[in-house]
Formats: structure tokens, sequence, C-alpha cells
């Protein structure tokens, strides 16, 4: 069975990547998922605010009282060196990009056009693979029109791109009003690939507290059937690599990526719940129904239910959510 | 290695650091185990070797030292000592009280004549009061330990003589104290020559390292030290040292000589500087002595003959060298002491100088014709300013026929007139010196940009640096005043800057409090923060600074810092700032290199914090300039404002006359006749010092209020107040006064006021954060929010009067038992000066409103005790009867036997009360008598009734004028409770006054013990103590606490009949109150320990409770009480008052800076100590939980075996 698929350029042994998740924060689990099959490994996310914020929170609260009080001019000792968010980050991609033989892909996010965006340079040289650049920019202001948010995106892809050689994944939020259009211009700006979706962190209200509280749940299956609609619109219309990404668990799930049009499928709250070993077992699912499909390569089924190889690409269109409708009973 | 003489090809370095870090640079290369223990001010040598070695720094050998801190300084005199027996190389940093404690220690090891040299910033020992600063009482109170004594007077000879006494103690075979001003030499931070390993090689024979470790203890070749001896044999034993005292003289000046040849700078032991035929000459050591140099140099330049001996060696003190010193032109020497030896026939070193030339006469080696005068003088007692004018009125009164003996200089004396006069306008310095002042906050970073400029002018330029940083007593928005100096000579000015060419003023509201332009000299330059731009500032400054700028013909520059640093995303640092426009104005350096140069200094400053911060700070340089603007200078002073008085007019005498001048920053003018005779004060005095500090004030919200009264009891400050009074005292209240109608049932009808003390609230904002009400249409809205002070001061300073004079709650009426009903009480803790957002002042005010008409207080020496009692004023007040906590401060180590000492006193006074009022039974009736005698005094009713009772009786003795009435009339009041409260922080309860405590609560004496536990030594700046958890990071721990916290708690309830609590007061503030009630309660020992977060955690300190209750539910601080009362109900006395831990530690650790912190610096380490540090909680957990099931409850060996 020939599991071989192409992700920015990268010849990878089979579809299935671990995304961006708190498994890679350590290279023994890196480690494991190499083991039990993972193509390759997109690195936990590196954060703008790290980068800009956290040597600002140190400073503040090491010097915060100090010089002050006569007996008490500081209140911490002073470290020869600190081990800083970023700099943790390189030394563990470092390691990783040696000591793994599948392709390490750093994952850096931000919002803004800092200083931050240099960070890209360091994880290439630090032997990142590729990088994939997730701008999570949540647009409150009433002033800001689309045009300057997809603008931004732009910008921030722009800048990385004249920074690294490496290739660069752009990991999207599902919020444009004209979806294709964003990904072709992204492409046109020099993404070398797509990663559908990014699951923003939706936050929650504690009622009795009267509170905004953080919540944490992990995807199930149902989730990636956005990704399964913007990835078959997308397979073949542009010039990228597309990663599908957010409510991947079984084999199942990778198939139907991969038929929508997926050049990889990649994995984070399946691996958290059920550990690495899941990738074996969801590979290990993945060639039993292909073979039992008769299915030789992964090529073969790569978009082959995508937008343009249906008899009915109006499927994936408006008509989808008609017929959905139009079944739905009331159920009280 | 052999020694030689050759000098070391290296050139010697230049550094620009203080005495402290020169001292322990020269230790930390020359030994293998130091031992320390926090004492200001000479706790920085021990953090720079704790740092260094954390740092994996070698020394000369080539070995890391190890560094121990111990649990006072008797223990890190204890352990050089058997480390020294040993053979290793060894040394300890101490100062004051501290010096004291390691001197029985000191007698052993000089008894057994080991080399060692232990460095000692020389500060004052406390008397009539504790002080920080400098002088030399406690090194002499040393000097009959029999140890070699070397005098520093600069920062360089720091640096050198550390080095010196190094070398000649292994020669001599004495043990060396080598000694330098505290603050004046310890902190002030100069240029210097650093010694290279090749000198300090050259200077140590390590030929003498083997022989100090072949005479060490082992096994391998026993002997012992240490005997006890007989009347027989003990004197000759003790004279048989001598030739060692002989010797040692010649040696260290051997050994200077040898330095000089190294290092081309020579010493001697007694060194004469000034005119060769000198009429006039005075002896003294320390850092005074650098003053008198410039001094007599600038006399004898202008035709005097005046001349100074620079004690080095003090001990042995030879008598040879000093006379070799005296010109024998000299006709009257006066011998300057900086410390008072009360009723000795003079102060040491005069005592010694004149001894040794008596003797020298007698014995032929002095002339016995045209011997000079002799008179003894003291100055610089805690580090008292000491001026080149001061010297020069000494030399004038050396003029006189009869100089005065015994004299004092600096101050007036007008009690015993010791003082001489001196002309204070008479000043030494040199035109092309650049002398700076600087006002700053301690939050703007004033004093570490200053230090920065200090450095960049040592480090890249050819002049000298000098800077010295004065603050005030307050912790949380204090001001610094920086001294700098910039001169193309070796500076020799340990004093305060009196006339500068430089003055800047970095907030606006100094010019409203002091006089900033004091010091401007005609001509100099003025820099201001201003929030009025150089065409509006004029008309905003107060009449004296324009009259000034004018008179003085100043230059003034003003720049908006706040503006340029928001712009730059620096927040409120203006540091970096206000340091280019000084070096932009000054001229110190080329503008472009100085930039450059500011610009090198922040990298290397924040460099390793990241490069975000280093961004940051260059924008806010580059913005700096287009933002500097100099105002032209009017030719009219415009503005009447004058500068308001520091107190109010309402204050009593002694807050107007004493404290209102020392608050105004003019203490040092008060005669000796102002000061109380034994160091006695009234209390109340923080009341009147309006310090206005908080930016933004807490404004109740009465609609959405559900009196919960948490915001009082969290205040640390107790600028928070509540009543419930009558309606009808609303008549006169002014407009914006707020009230509500009571909404519980026990004061219906009653109206309710939430009051903000908006001039002594210190805008911390814990009341905010607690405050659990929120508005139901805006959540962010509660019943108190933040609100800017300026607008908000007035109105509510009338408000707050008016609150005050509302009446005070019946405390026969009040629920003590709950949150809200302590809160009805009056504080009588109040406005201290401790951080804001303090974590202990609101278990010390919890404790004055329970207890506090009835509290003698024991503070132990710490944070509270200087938040509590550091002049001008006092936290500690009285409520309107008069009656409040009596509080005093003994020392550190023996807080809970002074507690203990006033409980004794307190019961023999109640037994003696007792027994006299049974003599009265037919005066005055058996009823009355019984009635007193038997008085439940369990409540606050019981208490009042009592005080009724004993007010009657004191009546009717009055009418009685027998010896047995007056004696009963003397201690009648102790027939009412009296409530005795040891309070102080961990340092002292795990540490120094553990064994004391200890011992306390195994007197089975009704005393209660308040632990404030912060987890570290705070005061000192957060030194590891047994209190302080795994894994954090703390000072003399820099690498993380390896071991567990001490559980004082489960060690107290091993006796069995004492009650003990363990409280956080931001995750049950119940629980906080029950144990103080039952604690006092409880007739023996009880202990209460309090969770306290501290700015040393590196917290936000608004969420300061919100942290504690998060560690309480992590189990990081389990709440308990062991109440002995329920053993004897037959009930468990062990009642766990906290959840099981619901969340893992990691949530606590990652909010404080001191366990976050390992993680950046040693991030492998920090992973295993988490791991052990879970485990710690989760087998106390366990643990407890055994306890708390077990029948007793009792902790059994066997259940300690479990740990």
């Amino acid at each position: 069975m020939d599991l071989t698929t192409y992700y920015l350029g990268k010849r990878l042994k089979n579809p299935i990547v671990p995304s961006a998740s708190p498994l890679s924060r350590n290279i023994d689990m890196m480690r494991r998922m190499e083991d039990a099959g993972a193509a390759a490994i997109v690195m936990y996310s590196l954060f703008e605010e790290q980068i800009e914020h956290e040597s600002f929170e140190i400073d503040h609260y090491l010097s915060y009282g100090t010089q002050s009080y006569a007996e008490a001019l500081t209140y911490f000792p002073e470290a020869a060196d600190y081990n800083l968010e970023p700099d943790q980050y390189l030394e563990l991609l470092r390691k990783a990009a040696q000591s793994l033989d599948i392709p390490v892909i750093a994952s850096l996010n931000g919002v803004s056009k800092g200083g931050w965006i240099k960070y890209a340079k360091h994880l290439e040289e630090a032997g990142a693979d590729a990088i994939e650049l997730n701008v999570y920019y949540i647009p409150t202001d009433p002033v800001l029109a689309g045009d300057d948010v997809e603008t931004r995106y732009l910008d921030i892809l722009h800048a990385v791109k004249s920074t690294v050689a490496i290739p660069v994944a752009v990991k999207l939020s599902p919020y444009f009003t004209a979806m294709a259009n964003m990904a072709q211009r992204l492409v046109n700006a020099g993404a070398d690939g797509l990663t559908l979706f990014n699951r923003f962190y939706q936050p929650d209200i504690d009622i009795n507290e009267m509170e905004v509280v953080p919540s944490i749940h992990l995807s199930d299956s149902s989730a990636n059937r956005l990704a399964m609609r913007w990835i078959a619109i997308l397979h073949g219309k542009i010039k990228a690599s597309l990663a599908a990404t957010g409510g991947i668990h079984s084999s199942d799930d990778v198939v139907k990526l991969l038929m929508a049009g997926a050049d990889v499928t990649m994995m984070a709250s399946a691996l958290l719940k059920k550990g690495p070993e899941h990738i074996a077992d969801v590979l290990r699912d993945l060639e039993k129904w292909m073979f039992d499909h008769e299915y030789t390569s992964v090529e073969q089924m790569k978009g082959s239910v995508s937008h343009r190889s249906v008899r009915d690409p109006s499927a994936f269109e408006r008509a989808n959510y008609m017929k959905a409708l139009n079944k739905y009973k009331l159920l009280v | 290695m052999s020694t030689s003489d050759t000098k070391p090809q290296e050139s010697a370095a230049q550094v620009t650091i203080d005495g402290n870090e020169a001292a322990a640079y020269v230790a930390h290369k020359l030994n293998e185990v130091i031992a320390i223990y926090p004492i200001t001010p000479s706790s920085n040598m021990g953090e720079w070797a704790d740092e260094w070695s954390a740092q994996g720094r070698k020394n000369l050998w080539g070995t890391v030292p190890t560094v121990v801190e111990m649990q006072s300084e008797g223990g890190a005199a204890g352990a050089v000592h058997g480390a020294l027996q040993a053979g290793a190389l060894a040394t300890t940093f101490t100062a004051s009280q501290g010096l004291l404690l390691m001197i029985p220690n000191m007698f052993k090891i000089a008894g057994e004549l080991t080399p060692t040299v232990f460095h000692i910033a020389a500060r004052t020992v406390a008397t009539h009061a504790l002080s920080i600063f400098g002088d030399h009482s406690d090194v002499m109170s040393a000097r009959s330990t029999g140890w070699a004594m070397l005098a520093s007077a600069s920062v360089q000879e720091v640096m050198d003589f550390a080095c010196i006494s190094h070398s000649a103690t292994l020669q001599a075979r004495l043990p060396f104290v080598h000694f330098f001003d505290g603050f004046r030499t310890s902190h002030e931070v100069m240029k210097i020559s650093q010694l290279s390993d090749a000198t300090l090689r050259s200077m140590i024979d390590d030929t003498l390292i083997f022989e100090h470790r072949r005479r060490a203890l082992t096994p391998d070749r026993p002997v012992m030290r240490g005997t006890a001896q007989n009347p027989d044999v003990f004197f000759q034993s003790r004279e048989r040292c001598n030739p060692f005292y002989e010797g040692c003289p010649s040696i260290v000046e051997a050994t200077m000589k040898k330095f000089a040849r190294l290092t081309g700078r020579s010493y001697e032991l007694f060194e004469y500087v000034g005119a060769p035929d000198a009429d006039r000459v005075i002896i003294m050591m320390g850092s005074g002595a650098e003053t008198v140099h410039d001094t007599v140099a600038y006399l004898n330049a202008h035709g005097e003959k005046v001349g100074l001996i620079k004690v080095r060696l003090y001990r042995p003190f030879s008598m040879k060298h000093l006379l070799k010193a005296i010109p024998p032109s000299a006709t009257t020497i006066a011998v300057l002491d900086r410390c008072k030896e009360p009723g000795a026939s003079g102060d040491p070193l005069y005592m010694d100088v004149v001894t040794s030339y008596a003797e020298a006469i007698r014995t032929g080696i002095a002339p016995a014709t045209s011997v000079p005068a002799f008179v003894g003088g003291r100055y610089g007692l805690s580090s008292k300013e000491f001026t080149p004018a001061m010297v020069k009125g000494v030399f004038e009164e050396l003029r006189k026929k009869t100089p005065k003996n015994h004299f004092t200089i600096g101050i007036t004396d007008d009690v015993t007139h010791t003082s001489l006069p001196y002309d204070p306008a008479f000043s030494v310095e040199p035109a092309d010196v650049v002398r700076a002042v600087f006002y700053g906050l301690g939050a703007d970073g004033t004093v570490g940009a200053n230090k920065n400029s200090i450095k960049i002018i040592g480090e890249e330029t050819p002049y000298f640096a000098q800077g010295y940083f004065v603050y005030d007593s307050k912790k949380s928005g204090s001001t610094t005043t920086s001294h700098l100096r910039f001169g193309p000579r070796q500076l020799h000015a340990p004093y305060l800057i009196e006339k500068a060419n430089f003055v800047a003023c970095h907030q606006w509201f100094f010019l409203e409090r002091f006089d900033v332009l004091e010091t401007a000299m005609p001509g100099s330059t003025f820099l201001l923060n201003s929030m009025h731009g150089k065409e509006q500032v004029w008309e905003h400054l107060p009449r004296q600074i324009q009259q000034q700028l004018i008179e003085k013909n100043m230059k003034f520059y003003v720049i908006d810092a706040i503006k340029v640093a928001t712009e730059a995303g620096m927040g409120g640092r203006i540091n970096t700032i206000m340091q280019t426009c000084f070096f932009a104005i000054s001229g110190v350096l080329p503008k472009d290199e100085a930039i450059a140069a500011i610009k090198t200094s922040i990298k290397k400053t924040y460099g390793k914090k990241g490069e975000h911060v280093v961004q940051k700070n260059f924008e806010a340089v580059d913005k700096t300039l287009a933002n500097l603007f100099e105002v032209k200078i009017p030719a009219r002073v415009s503005n009447a404002v004058e500068l308001p008085p520091a107190v109010s007019a309402q204050a009593p005498e002694f807050i107007r006359t004493f404290t209102g001048t020392i608050i105004a920053g003019k203490g040092d003018t008060l005669p000796v006749s102002a000061m109380p005779e034994d160091g006695t004060y009234p209390v109340g005095s923080a009341m009147w010092e309006k310090r206005n500090i908080a930016l933004e004030i807490p404004v109740w919200e009465s609609e959405l209020c559900i009196q919960c009264n948490k915001c009082a009891l969290v205040c640390p400050h107790a600028s928070i107040r509540i009543k419930v009074y009558d309606g009808a005292a609303l008549a006169n209240a002014p407009q914006t006064f707020k009230s509500m109608e009571y909404k519980g049932t026990e004061y219906k009808g009653m109206k309710y006021t939430v009051q903000v003390a908006p001039e002594d609230c210190t805008g911390c904002g814990l009341c905010v954060e607690v405050c659990p009400a929120k508005s139901k249409k805006e959540s962010k809205i509660k019943a108190i929010n933040m609100h800017p002070q300026e607008l908000l001061r007035l109105p509510e300073r009338v408000n707050y009067d008016f609150f005050l004079n509302l009446p005070e709650a019946d405390r026969r009426t009040v629920r003590t038992d709950t949150v809200k009903g302590t809160q009805f009480f009056q504080p009588l803790f109040e406005y201290s000066g401790a951080c804001s957002g303090c974590g202990e002042t609101p278990y010390v005010k919890l404790a004055t409103q329970l207890f506090g008409d009835r509290m003698l207080v024991a503070n132990a020496t710490g944070c509270s005790s200087i938040y509590g009692g550091n002049l001008p004023t006092t936290p500690w007040t009285k409520n309107g009867e008069g009656r409040g906590p009596a509080w005093s401060n003994s020392l550190f180590e023996d807080n809970a036997e002074f507690g203990l000492g006033m409980r004794l006193t307190v019961d023999k006074n109640t037994e003696m009360a007792q027994e006299l009022l049974t003599l009265f039974t037919s005066e005055l009736g058996d009823s009355f008598v019984r009635e007193i005698l038997e008085a439940d005094q369990s409540d606050e009713a019981g208490i009042y009734e009592q005080r009724v009772r004993v007010a009657d009786l004191k009546k009717l003795l009055k009418k009685s004028a027998t010896p047995e009435a007056e004696r009963l009339l003397s201690l009648a009041d102790y027939l009412v409770k009296k409530s005795v409260w040891i309070m102080g922080g961990d340092g002292w309860a795990y540490d120094i006054g553990f064994g004391g405590l200890d011992h306390v609560l195994a007197s089975g004496r009704n005393v209660n013990v308040l632990v404030l536990d912060t987890e570290v030594y705070s005061n000192t700046g957060g030194q590891m103590s047994k209190a302080t958890p795994r894994s954090a990071v703390a000072k003399f721990a820099a690498s993380g606490k390896p071991t567990r916290k001490k559980d004082l708690g489960l060690i107290a309830m091993s006796y069995g009949d004492v009650y003990v609590a363990r409280v956080a007061m931001g995750a049950n503030d119940a629980q906080t109150i029950r144990a103080f009630l039952e604690a006092e309660a409880h007739n023996g020992p009880s202990i209460i320990i309090a969770y306290a977060h501290c700015i040393a955690h590196g917290i936000d300190m608004a969420l300061g409770m919100t942290n504690q209750k998060i560690a309480v539910e992590t189990g990081y601080w389990p709440l308990f009480r062991y109440n002995p009362r329920l053993e004897a109900e037959g009930k468990n006395p062990f009642k766990l008052d906290s959840k099981p831990p619901s969340k893992q530690l990691r949530e606590f650790t990652q909010l404080e800076t001191r366990f976050r912190m390992l993680e950046k610096s040693h991030p492998e380490r920090a992973k295993e100590l988490a791991l052990l540090a879970q485990e710690d909680v989760d087998e106390r957990w366990k643990l407890y939980e055994q306890y708390a099931k077990g029948t007793n409850g009792k902790p059994t060996p066997a259940a300690e075996h479990a740990v």
C-alpha cells in the first residue's frame, strides 16, 4: 500500500501529521509520535505574546518594588541567564530536527506586523523543515473593514516569506467573506500551503460569578465538516498544499478529507485523548480500508470527491444546506 | 604555588561597584566555605557569594565555594568555626547585632589562632532605637575578642584590604575583622581598580594554606582543641598567644608593602596625610577619614597647617606605628570615634590613643616634652552626615587653648552642650566635579538608571564616578535621592551633595512636598519631568522654585517623560528617558557617544531578559531628545503658592514640631533637647502623615453593596472603614457623603457607610478584587471601584473627617465572630508604610480590631517592626478612650522570649492586684471584691463590665491613703484582661527565633503568637528561610530551594496544649477570624501561622488574596485549627478547614515569579523540584487527613514517619 503524500514540497510517508498541540512540548512525546507513524510533526505554537511580552513580564516582576527601600534594594537573585519561552522553543526545535527522521514544522502565531516575525528566521536556523504561520486575529474593532483584516494576513505572510527560504503554510480561520479568494490571494502572496482550519478558543461565561472563563473542549469528528467543504472546494484550484485540521479522529475521517482533496490530515484532540499511539491505529485502519476498497495509493484517493471531481459540485454549495434543512425535523 | 613579588602582567580592570561587591569579590575568590545570614547592610555580600556560586563561578584555586545560609549569625559563626577547624578557608559577612551574635565564637576562633577574615559592613547597634545605618558601635563591641581589625575607608580600600587581610591572617594566624562603614561604603558605587587573579595569587602564600590544613582536625592525625581548663593553667594559656599579637602589625605592614609593589597602591598601619609641620591633627578611621583627607588638603592649600592620621590596623593596636605617624609639630590632636560608649572615660579609639601615648611617654618612646593635647570627639552615629564643614569645625576648635573634650560634631546638643559649632556653608568641592542630585520614586526606576549612568561614565570615560542613594523609610511610594559625582580625579567625598550643579526632579508632586532646588548652585541646571509643556510649566511651579530658578540664574529643561514612556510602550518606567536627558544636558559625554553608551548598557542590563525589552528601551531613548525642551525663565516670580506644612495644624504639638520636622526632611536640624530621653514615642502618628501616594483610590457604590465588609477586612492600610450608626448623625453630613440603610436585623433602622481614607490609601486594589458584588447590568462594575485620586482628594477628605467623627460601634453588641462584625471595630493599626497591597498588615490590623484595647505586642525585627515602628510615624494607635496596643521591638532573635516576659509581668501584676484586693474585702464589701476577682472576661461585655468595676475600685482607692491602696491603685488596671501578642515574620519564627519560640510554646503561658509567613526574609530583600517552600527561588537559594518547608504547625501541635492554627485570609476569612478568637481565648500558648503574600513573591499585589485562595485550593497552604480544648471535651482537636486539593500545585506556582523564575534560570532542576513539591503537597494532605480522621488527632511518632 502506498501511503505517500506530498506536503509543502516534501515527500511524506503517509498523510497523518500531528498538529500543533501540547504533545510536542517535549522530545520524548515527539519520538513516540514518530514511532507511532506520524509522517511529520507540527510543533506546538510559539506566540507573538510570548516573544513580545515574556521579557517585559520577567523584567517587570523581577524589578517590581526594587531600589525603593534601603534594606531590600532587590527581591530576587540575578540569574546568569533566562531561559525564555522562545529560547526553549528553539532549543526543542533544534533537538527535534536533529533527532527525528520526519520533517518538523514549526508553528508561529501572531496578530501584528511586529518584531516577532523575525523569529521565523530563528526557526529556520534551528532546523525547521517548514513553518506553519497561524494568524489568529479577532477583528473586534468596528472601524476595521474586511479588506484591512485580509491585508494584515497578507502583510504578515509577506514579512515571513521574505525572511525565510523554507516553505510556509498559513493556518487560517474560516471567517472570511470570500474564503476561496482569500486562499488564492495567500497563495499568490507566497503561501506554500494552507491549513484549514484554526479552531479559535471559545470562551464561556460563568453565570454565577458573572465572569468570562476559559473553556477548552476537544473536538470530535463532526468538527471536520468545515475543513472538508473548503478543502473540497479549493482542491485543484489553488497551487498550494492543503492540510485538513480539526475533527480528524479516525481513519474514516482521514479518508474523507483525502477524498475532499487534503494532502495531509492533522490530528490533535484525538491524540490528546488517546495518546500518540493512536496514530498507529488510524494508519492500520486506513490501510485496511484502502485494501478492502482496493485502493493502492493515497494519491489515487486525493481529491476524488472534491468540488471539481464530483458529479454535482453544488452538493458542496448551497444545496447541501437546503437539503439539510429540508430533512430537519422538529424534535420537540 | 609560592609567592612571587613580580608585578602581574595584566593591567587592573576598572570596575564600578559598591563596597559590598568589592568585599564579596575578594572573599569569594579566596574562600572555600562561606556561611551566611542576612542582615542589613551586609546582606548583599552573602547574596553576591550565593549568586556567584549558583552560577558556578570558581575561586582562585578552581573550585566553586560552598555557600550555606544559617539560621542566625550565631549559627554562621559556629559553622565558620567548624569549617576552619576542619581546615577550610572559610568566611562570613555581617553587621551590627549579627556581629554581636558572633562574639562567643570569635573569642574561640582567636583563642585557637585560626586564620579567617569576617567582612563587616559596620552598623549601629540598637539602643534606644534600631538603626540600619552605619557607625562603629558593632565592631567596637567586638574589639575584645582578640581579632585583628582592619578598617577600610573607601570602596577601593574595601577591595584592597579584603585581600590584605586574607593574606595577613594566614601569616599572622590571627583572625581578622575587615570592616567598612555600612551604607556609606557598603552601598556607595565607585569606580575602582579590580584586583586581578594574578595579584590575588601573588598575595596568598599557598604554603600557609597547607599549614592551615595541617593544623585541621582530622581523624587521620587526631588532636583535640576546645578543652575546659581550670585556674591552674587557663591564665598562662591565655598569655601564650602574645607573640602572635606582637608579630601581627609588622606582618600587616609587610603585606601592605608587598601589595603596594603589586598594585601601586600603598597603605600604612597609621597613615599620615597633611602638612609635615601640622599643628593640629585628627586621628580617625573609616569613611570619614576620606572627608578629612580632602578637607586637610583644602585647608593646607589655604594656608593652614593641619593633618590626619588614618587608622588602618586598629587591632592589634601598634603604639610604635602610631607614634611614628604623629608629626612632632602637632600641638593638639582630636581623636574622632564613630560610636558612643556611654559612661566610659572616653570613646574607644580616643582611649586607645591616649593610653598608648601616656604609656609611650612613660616608657620613653615618646618625648615627655611637647606632649600634644588630646581631645576625643564623636561624629557620624547612624550614618549622620560628616562633611568638610564639620571637619573644619573640629580644626577650628583645636585652635583654642583648651578645646572641648568629648565633643560631638554634626548635631546640636543643647542638653549637655557637647556639640561644636561649624559653618555649614563651608565646602571643598572642586569646580571640575559634576555633582548631580536626582529626586525620584522607588517605583520609577531612578536609582537603577543612575547606577547605570555611573557605570557608563566609570567604564566609558576616564572620569572617576561615585554614586550614593538615599531612601526614605517607607516601603511603598518611597522617595529616592541619588547623589552622583563625576570628576577627573579619584573622588574622596563620602558625604551627600550639598552644592549641586545639576538637579533632576523625576516626579512633579515632589515640587509640592519639599524644596527640590535647595542644593542647586548658582548657574546650575534643573531638569523636570513635567506634564506641562515648556510654555505652560512656569505658571504651575511653586513660588519657591520660581524664585530660585531666577535668583540662582539656572538653566531649566522639561520633558514629559510619562508621555514618552507610554508612547514607547514602557508603561510608567521613565528611567531610561530621564537618564538620556541627563546625558543630553549635562554634557558629561558627547551626545552621540552618550546615547551609544546608554544603549550598550541597556543591552547589558536587559539583554538576557529578551530582545524585546531591549528594543522598547532603545525606542524610549530615541524618542527622548525630540521631547526635551529648554524653558526660558521669566524675569519675575508669578506664583504665590507656598509649600504646605508637612503635617496639619490640628496635629498635637509633638507631631507638629518633632514628627513634622522629620517628615519635611529636616530631622537633622532637631536638637538633642527635642529627643525623648529613652526612645519612648506617642502612638497614633501615621494619621498625620498624609502621603497621597495612590494614583487611584476605591469609590463605594452603595446601591450595589451587599454589606459583607470584606473590603475593610483585607485593606492593608486600614484605609477603608465601615461604620453603622444612627441616621440622626447624618444631619450635618457633607454633600457627597454616602450612606445606606443597614441590611441586617441586628442594627435594623440604622445607617451604614463604607468610607475611604483618600490620602492614606496606597491604591493597591485588594478591596476591589475581593468585592463580591457586581452590577447586574455591567459585570465589571463592583460595589467598590478604583477612580483617580486627584479629583476625589478634597471631597473625600471632608467625608473621611466626618466619618471619623461618627460614633464607634459599641463593642458589647457587635458580633465578633463574623467577618462583618469585626470590621465594625476600630482598627488600632492604620496607614502603615508597608508595601502597597501588603499581605501581612491585614492580619495585624485584624488583631487590633479584636483585641487592640487590651493588647501588648512584642514585635520581632523585620518588615512588621519597620512598618510598625520606623520613624517618623507609627501606625499603632489608640481608641477614643485612650486605650490601644502597647508595642515594642526588642531584637530579631529574642521576640518570643520578649513577649513571654511581658506575659510574666502581666500575670504577676494581676496576681499582686488580686492579692491586694482581697485585703480590702471588708472595706469594699465581699461581693464587690468577689465580682472583680471572679469576673467573666471572656467576651467584650464581660471586659466592659470589669472595666467599670475597676474604675469604681480606683475611685474608692483614691479616697484611701494607705500604702496598700496606693499599691493596688498602681496595679488595678491589671484586673482587666490583657492580651499578649508575639508577632513576627518567618525569618524570626522558623529560623533565628525558633529556639526561643519553641521554649515559649512549651511554657504553658497565655501568649498568642502570630507568624506572618511570607516564606522569605522579606525585610532584607527576600532571602530563604526554613519557611521557604521547595522549588521557590529566593536569595541564598538562587537555584531554587531544594528542601521542603518546615511544618511549624506540626511542631507546635506536638506539645498538645498549644493552640495551633494555619490561616490564609484570602482563602477563608471566617476561619481566620475564628482562629484569632480561639487563639486568644485559649488559656495557654497559641500560635497562628498566617499566609502572607508578599512583594518578594514577584506577584501582582492586587491579586494577593486571589493567590492565597489558589494556594489553599491547590493544597499548597492547607488550613487547620488544633484546639486543645476540644480534646478535653473528648473531641478531635484537629480540624482541617480546607477542602482536598482540587487543583495541581502548578496552578498556584505559575502565578508567582519566585517559582516561575526557576523555570527560566534552571529549567531542568525546576522540573525535578516541581515534582517533589507536588509530592510534598500530596503527602502533607494525606497526613493532615489522618489527623482530621483520627480519634485524638495528635500527631504521633508513627504518623510523623508517614510524612
